[in-house]
């Protein structure tokens, strides 16, 4: 047997190794003082392993095709990895602050155990690794979602996620059945030359699709997200929200292109309308939301319908404008969640009440989530407006005006509801009890300017833009 | 680093400086002596632009354009002809008058202030489409803090109406941008470089009509003007003299360089719709201003009369009509400022807006009166202030036109003239003369030092202007050159 096949995977190794490492230090040091050590560890060696990732890039397949890997894997893999990077170091305060019904060790390496599946999920070279991938990063997800467990509500959430995702695992797997019946193969590279459009390979396209929409929460397929992201630790749902998500969007723009190619007409138009639909109903339903953390449930669909406007076309734009708006939302979201985390931490609150007149009390806080839901919002000069234009002008590139144009609008309502947060923090009168200076750990501290600093150098600098640009298909 | 550049950096190193800060007296130092910066600034580049227009017939000056985002041929590309010159000192002039109007005002507002002022003058000197698009985007969005934070009476409602309804405008406004690169071929977001292909005619018409709308929801289009008397009265008074002095020409401005530019063929076609919204919007903000009986109220719909007007004049489609449309921004933006700021001396005072409230404020604040006075005089167009000169030029402008739609249309429009003079001689006379109604008046002051300065220096400009328009007239006139060449094609 050849082992070089393996040094391909390096990625895949190196967090493998990070996994080992924080599960054994996790049970030799779990009860003694040295479990204080284990935080900086596992921050040090995932940023380790998200820089060192920057650098090694070889291209090729390993075991027959099974596994592939070239600059744009790598690159997507880079995103996931300062994601995580960014939910480890907004974790742990949380953690510590949490009675000892939990153990502060595991939280990190069930997060690694899915970021692993999700490397699989991207550099799946055939559907059975595809689907294997995305189960390791189902399973453990629903782990972190019940992570509270003595908490009713992270129950619920995480019996919610688990169900949620057998069930979509299972749309996802029968529409597989019927494209290997279709075509008798699993390898992306073959099924894309034998597909042809007959009625069993459509349905089966649409049934994988749907399996992926539960993931990415698109509109009709989203009913779970504000329950599980209301219901689970607010790290989690940073997670969920971000990195969970934008694997799942990075695999269906992959496939879409590797495999589905030909049936362009099929998924065209039904993205389409899927993509109207989860951008109108994510924005209307999130004007209505008191509670932050599922506010940021429908704003994070809505967020998704825009994602897809770049991914719908299949065009080489669309590709490098739907990654670099991933990279932005991340940096944007996961700042609001900072934002949220911190201020659950001391209050104990997580409705929009709770952060009237946030700026009077702490003001830094308030500027980061300022900044962040201006990102969201796409305003200049921060990195969700140069985000939003790109993936606008992909859709224009191929002269879908109207879609840019419903966007558009559609941009507008969701700025009405990312006012009203505003509005809460700079404008309304803070509650008696908010009076209190928060203190922020270090590390949320060092989360909060690593997003800050993402938003604001992401657009401003378009080096970034050109990086993702200059990798194709 | 090109001149013009620095219009917008030093608002920026101002913003940063003031993020340091922590007392009044260094705030108001970093503010005074930066917007003192701009305004010079501003003058340099007016000097610097008249040396090189006597040696140079290109259409934009002071050029310079750097790659940005290649893939998408972005540049950062800035130039001027005379009427950006124009619009950047009358963007300075208000800017700093503004910072005296608000003598007491906090850091944060300063903050926000200065973002704004970045916002303006960006948008003012770029050529390119998309650092147009984003300066302006930069511009709207303080306003809602300025507003919804330091403003006064329906401060929250009317800082999201505003805010909203705008960034509606410029949500037309990037899917019309969009569609403007790509129908033009994808090669480039220069409008200079624009002009110069062509966009399918079946392409125009749509995209007109959303840059049109995009721009004209700032420059109070009927019906998308609502936003203007909420906005307008409830913000804080230098964010009144900014937003009605320079934000609104914006909307002008963009209308004339991005949509009757750039489609000059659909401009043709669809003026005629166009036309009718604005002469309502002429017509309707001079009614609308006889009914109001709050002073801001009054200037907002006044302001809504005479910002439509501007528009009126661009799609008039004639030269002379067009150089009075710059002359209307110019003369609009230094008497609405030096309106807001007035009735800002008024309100501290009186604590009330409401002209049935006041009466005999001759007698109590003979200074901030007279110049009321002045800017009344200048809003009805007296002979001698910058108003006459404007709105003389807009309808001789429009009457070349020989068809009978655009000369009824200009008919209707003067009568706004007449209406004019009603509110404003009524408003006049009611606070101004006459006894004085409430005796806790009498133990009023007249000006601070401050707000003289404000008012006299806007009141020179609008002198200015009405004694020697030939100079400034000059400028616009050859300015129009490159757009009558576009429009003439057809």
């Amino acid at each position: 047997m050849d082992f070089s096949n393996f040094l391909m995977m390096h990625q895949e190794l190196g967090l493998l190794a990070i996994f080992l490492i924080l599960i054994v230090f996790d049970i030799f040091a779990g009860e003694t003082p040295v479990m204080k050590w284990f935080r900086p560890l596992a921050v040090f060696l995932l940023a380790v392993h998200t820089v060192a990732g920057f650098f090694v890039v070889e291209d090729g397949t390993a075991f027959g095709g099974m596994y592939v890997t070239n600059d744009l894997t790598v690159l997507m893999k880079n995103i996931l990895n300062i994601g995580t990077l960014v939910v480890f170091l907004q974790a742990g305060e949380w953690l510590r602050k949490e009675d000892k019904g939990i153990r502060e060790g595991e939280f990190y390496v069930i997060t690694a155990a899915t970021l692993f599946g999700m490397y699989l999920m991207i550099s799946a070279g055939n559907f059975m690794l595809l689907y294997i991938g995305i189960e390791t990063a189902s399973l453990p997800a629903a782990c972190l979602a019940a992570y509270k467990k003595h908490q009713e509500k992270s129950a619920e959430a995480g019996a919610k996620y688990i169900l949620m995702t057998a069930f979509s695992s299972g749309i996802m797997m029968f529409g597989l059945s019927y494209l290997y019946g279709a075509t008798g193969t699993m390898y992306f590279e073959d099924m894309q030359s034998l597909i042809t459009m007959t009625p069993m390979t459509v349905l089966g396209f649409v049934f994988f699709f749907a399996g992926l929409a539960f993931k990415i929460s698109l509109v009709p397929f989203h009913m779970w997200a504000p329950d599980v992201y209301e219901g689970s630790p607010t790290p989690t749902t940073a997670y969920l929200s971000v990195v969970s998500k934008a694997a799942a969007v990075f695999v269906l723009m992959l496939t879409l292109h590797h495999v589905f190619g030909g049936m362009e007409k099929v998924w065209y138009y039904l993205m389409w309308v899927i993509t109207v639909v989860t951008i109108v109903v994510g924005n209307l339903f999130a004007i209505r939301q008191n509670d932050i953390k599922r506010f940021f449930a429908y704003s994070s669909i809505s967020q998704a319908g825009y994602i897809m406007l770049g991914v719908l076309h299949g065009s080489e734009m669309g590709l490098s404008a739907t990654v670099y708006f991933i990279l932005v939302y991340l940096f944007s979201n996961l700042a609001a969640f900072g934002v949220i985390t911190s201020v659950e931490n001391r209050t104990g609150r997580t409705e929009i009440a709770a952060y009237n007149g946030l700026y009077k009390t702490n003001p830094k806080l308030a500027l980061v989530m300022m900044l962040a839901v201006f990102s969201l919002a796409g305003i200049p000069p921060l990195g969700g407006f140069f985000s939003k234009f790109f993936i606008f002008a992909s859709a224009a590139e191929q002269g879908d005006y109207i879609l840019v144009f419903i966007a558009t609008v559609n941009t507008v309502i969701s700025l009405y509801y990312y006012l009203r947060i505003v509005k809460a923090m700079f404008i309304n009168e803070p509650a008696a009890d908010m009076g209190e200076v928060m203190r922020t750990d270090v590390y949320n501290k060092a989360s909060l300017v690593l997003c800050v600093a993402g938003m604001l150098l992401v657009g401003v600098v378009s080096g970034v833009y050109d990086y993702i640009d200059a990798i194709g298909f | 680093m090109n001149i013009l550049s620095v219009l917008v950096i030093i608002p920026l190193a101002m913003l940063l400086a003031l993020l340091v800060s922590r007392n009044r007296a260094y705030v108001r130092t970093v503010v005074t002596v930066g917007f003192g910066l701009v305004l010079a600034a501003a003058v340099a580049v007016a000097v610097v632009f008249l040396q090189e227009r006597a040696v140079s017939s290109e259409a934009m000056l002071l050029t310079s354009s750097t790659v940005w985002y290649a893939p998408l041929n972005i540049h950062y590309a800035v130039g001027v002809d005379g009427i950006s010159v124009l619009m950047i000192l009358l963007s300075s002039v208000v800017a700093i008058t503004g910072v005296f109007s608000a003598w007491n005002m906090e850091r944060d507002f300063f903050v926000w202030y200065c973002l704004l002022a970045i916002g303006v003058f960006g948008y003012f000197i770029s050529l390119d489409l998309f650092t147009m698009f984003l300066f302006y985007e930069v511009a709207l969005i303080p306003m809602f803090l300025l507003i919804g934070v330091w403003g006064n009476g329906k401060k929250e409602y009317a800082a999201m109406k505003l805010t909203l309804m705008l960034m509606a405008g410029s949500a037309f406004l990037l899917t019309g941008i969009l569609g403007i690169y790509f129908t033009a071929g994808g090669t480039t977001m220069n409008i200079m470089e624009l002009s110069q292909m062509s966009i399918p005619m079946n392409h125009q018409y749509w995209i007109f009509s959303l840059v049109f709308i995009g721009f004209g929801v700032l420059g109070a289009l009927f019906p998308f003007h609502t936003w203007s008397p909420d906005g307008h009265a409830a913000a804080p008074t230098s964010v009144s003299m900014l937003h009605a002095g320079v934000l609104m020409k914006l909307g002008g401005y963009g209308c004339f360089r991005v949509a009757i530019f750039l489609m000059p063929q659909a401009a043709h076609e669809l003026s005629w719709i166009f036309l009718i919204l604005t002469g309502i919007s002429v017509v309707y903000g001079a009614y609308g201003a006889v009914l109001q009986t709050d002073l801001k109220y009054i200037n907002a719909y006044s302001s809504v009369s005479h910002c439509g007007l501007v528009l009126f004049a661009i799609l008039m489609l004639s030269r002379t009509a067009m150089t009075g449309a710059v002359l209307q921004m110019l003369s609009h933006g230094l008497m609405t400022a030096l309106f807001f700021s007035l009735i800002g001396v008024i309100y501290s005072r009186t604590h009330t807006r409401d002209i049935r409230e006041m009466g005999g404020l001759m007698k109590v604040m003979p200074f901030a009166s007279v110049c009321y006075v002045v800017a009344g005089f200048a809003s009805l167009g007296l002979p001698g202030l910058s108003g006459f000169v404007s709105e003389m030029t807009i309808f001789v402008g429009s009457f070349e036109h020989t068809d009978t739609f655009r000369r009824v249309l200009t008919i209707l429009a003067t009568t706004s003239i007449v209406v004019t003079a009603v509110y404003i001689l009524r408003t006049v006379g009611k606070v101004l003369f006459g006894p004085v109604l409430n005796p806790d008046h009498l133990k009023l002051g007249d000006a601070h030092w401050y707000e003289r300065f404000s008012a006299v220096a806007l009141i020179l400009c609008i002198a200015a202007i009405g004694i020697w328009p030939s100079g400034v007239q000059h400028v616009i006139y050859e300015s129009l050159q490159p757009v009558m060449e576009q429009i003439n094609l057809f």
